[in-house]
């Protein structure tokens, strides 16, 4: 079964083309790096799955469902964290948890919600407000957010980004969690070695093209080394 | 409904966590009241004929500052686009800001009274009806204010450009509310208030429906 399909996407800002021509599909349940160099379109690709953004060509569709003509239907199947966090500033890491669940119709009680804040280590700072927050907290709890709506299909733009060490063992975790209740994830991020690691197919772009699609193993590691996105670099 | 309700929570949430803005922004149209009073001079008579004029002049200027601040933690981390994508409908979204933009205009207008009372000597013993057409100019301009924005808030310059875009919009707004609160001031002895009182209500229903029809198409892409 097809969980994300996408053919002949492209996507401009002003005159520059972000995404130009991005076909390829994504089984159910698959765990795909999305990577390239700084502004290669990995970005837009996820903002575009997400419906945040439309294509100006080419479709796409979640499940089945296009994301221009049945938008609504599509955003109940995906979750996206991505560069900017969405949550409110003003608000404590609670509240902003229970301000998402009242709208998914979801258990909004806190044991619930603090639940929730553990699996991503802020369980002891679920009453601070998000101002007071460091960058790799708010990640943390972006990542929280997104995860609280139990989507098929994940789309995390950097989910490393800004975290420690236990950080990074905390999304693998995750990832394998998701994988193991048969989401489907795509991941942009620069770390390939990890990526690799934990992924089973990749997708590669470059200057908005997509260069490779297919299982992880298979990419050119020369590639990579030539795009400059081995980890470290 | 639910959704619209969980809206009001949060924005009543966030206005609550934002109330010292709140506060600076009545002081702001108390300053601007005061200012106004000095232009006129200690001619009490031109300043009850004012008073309504300038009542409302403070209050849309302060309107400009309190409507692009409901939208400064929606964009600051792009928490309404993190909505939108839950899936939140946003007729709801925008009819939860409006109200909320709408309230908290309300209570500054009435805030303002007793600081024009005391600059222009201008008070009235229909203090019921004052508010009534306080609420409903109010909830004229918080309509489209909500809707204009929304649509600036995501633009270099938007503290030009809301005034800009909203005050043209909103004139038969001001001049309707203006000549109510007038009336109520200086006397009605035509019983004139109810005409005016009915055209507020007539601009509000207007903007209010059209800002829920237009504001998907100002959120999304």
């Amino acid at each position: 079964m097809i969980a994300v399909a996408a053919a002949g996407v492209s996507r401009r800002y002003g005159r520059r083309w972000a995404l130009s021509g991005v076909g390829f599909e994504v089984p159910a349940g698959a765990l795909v790096m999305v990577t390239g160099r700084n502004g290669s379109g990995k970005t837009t690709l996820l903002r575009v799955l997400a419906t945040a953004l439309r294509p100006d060509l080419g479709s796409v569709s979640i499940h089945g469902h296009d994301v221009s003509r049945e938008r609504e239907q599509a955003r109940r199947l995906t979750a996206l964290l991505g560069h900017r966090t969405h949550l409110y500033e003003p608000l404590t890491a609670l509240e902003n948890m229970a301000v998402a669940a009242r709208f998914l119709g979801t258990d909004a009680s806190r044991p619930v919600l603090l639940e929730r804040l553990d699996e991503v280590g802020l369980g002891d700072r679920a009453d601070d407000l998000v101002q007071t927050f460091s960058a790799g907290m708010r990640q943390r709890l972006s990542l929280a957010r997104a995860l609280q709506q139990d989507a098929r299909v994940l789309l995390l733009d950097e989910p490393y980004g800004h975290l420690d060490p236990p950080g990074f063992s905390m999304v693998d975790g995750l990832l394998q969690r998701l994988r193991r209740n048969g989401a489907t994830v795509l991941m942009a991020t620069h770390l390939v070695a990890r990526g690799r690691g934990l992924c089973d197919r990749a997708l590669v772009l470059d200057a908005g093209h997509l260069i490779y699609a297919g299982p992880v193993s298979g990419m050119p590691a020369s590639q990579s080394d030539e795009a400059g996105l081995a980890e470290g670099s | 409904m639910t959704a619209l309700l969980v809206t009001l929570r949060k924005d009543f949430l966030l206005q609550w966590r934002g109330r010292a803005q709140v506060v600076a922004i009545f002081a702001f149209g108390a300053s601007a009241l005061l200012l106004f009073s000095f232009a006129i001079g200690p001619d009490s008579l031109a300043l009850q004929q004012h008073a309504a004029g300038f009542l409302w002049l403070g209050l849309l200027l302060a309107s400009t500052l309190s409507l692009a601040e409901s939208f400064e933690c929606e964009m600051e981390e792009q928490a309404l686009e993190g909505l939108l994508l839950l899936p939140a409908s946003a007729r709801a979204l925008y009819y939860g800001k409006a109200i909320a933009n709408w309230a908290q205009l309300a209570l500054l207008g009435c805030a303002l009274v007793p600081i024009m009372v005391v600059l222009y000597d201008a008070g009235t013993l229909r203090l019921l009806a004052l508010f009534g057409v306080i609420v409903l100019g109010t909830a004229g301009l918080s309509a489209p204010g909500t809707l204009y924005a929304a649509m600036t808030s995501q633009i270099r310059g938007r503290q030009t450009l809301l005034p800009l875009l909203l005050f043209p919009l909103v004139v038969p707004v001001l001049l309707a509310a203006v000549k109510a609160t007038s009336l109520l001031i200086l006397g009605d002895p035509m019983g004139q208030v109810r005409p005016w009182a009915t055209l507020l209500a007539a601009f509000a229903v207007i903007h209010w429906a059209l800002g829920g029809l237009l504001f998907d198409r100002v959120v999304e892409d």
